[in-house]
């Protein structure tokens, strides 16, 4: 199992999602994939598409204005 | 009904082709199916070197208005047509090209770029799909 980062820092929409999606697309089963950014519905927004996908959210964390968020494939 | 999306790209003003490629890619991000129908105007962008010369659908001002637009949104970060694109390629999606259009307007498939389309069509295939979509708009 590995980790995947992908940084989206200064991306805006559609590309913090769509950059997720390639990731994990990419990814093995149970490998992370950690998204930075900054845009701000995309942190609401990844959130959905992990449940559309119905993989699992491990953690959403926000420091001066960049988010990260940790999805399990 | 299949969680898809389908959507005609009709105009081929700068602005829609981007509503339509955002709306396209976010709906593979979320783990839609999508395709994406050309005709009319829209088909102008798939010809070689026609991606991003559609104007402004408002305040195009013989180019400015689309200069200044583009200036801002590169400033803004926004992806440009092309990334948009080959995302949309990369993450399965499907280019449908309206074979009427490219008859009436004199297009051939070697002015196109014939390598992102899946298949040459007409309304049949469109309904075909469109029936079992979620989503359908017309842009």
């Amino acid at each position: 199992m590995s980790e995947i980062t992908v940084d989206c820092t200064g991306e805006t929409c559609p590309i913090p999602l769509v950059e997720t999606r390639k990731a994990l697309r990419k990814a093995e089963e149970g490998d992370i994939v950690e998204v930075i950014g900054t845009h701000p519905s995309s942190k609401k927004e990844i959130p959905m598409a992990v449940r559309a996908l119905g993989l699992e959210l491990v953690d959403v964390q926000e420091k001066d204005g960049v988010w990260k968020i940790r999805i399990r494939r | 009904m299949a969680d898809k999306a389908t959507l005609v790209v009709h105009s081929g003003d700068m602005d829609k082709v981007y509503s339509a490629l955002i709306i396209a890619n976010g709906a593979l991000a979320m783990g839609m199916e999508v395709s994406l129908f050309f005709t009319f105007w829209g088909l102008q962008r798939l010809k070689k070197g026609g991606l991003e010369s559609g104007p402004l659908s408002r305040m195009n001002m013989l180019g400015l208005g689309k200069w200044m637009v583009k200036r801002k949104m590169k400033k803004a970060g926004v992806a440009s047509l092309e990334k948009l694109l080959q995302d949309f390629k990369e993450l399965g999606g499907k280019i449908l090209a309206c074979d009427m259009t490219m008859e009436i307007m004199g297009i051939e498939k070697e002015d196109l770029r014939d390598d992102l389309i899946s298949d040459y069509c007409a309304v049949g295939t469109y309904i075909s799909e469109a029936r079992e979509s979620r989503v359908t708009l017309f842009i």
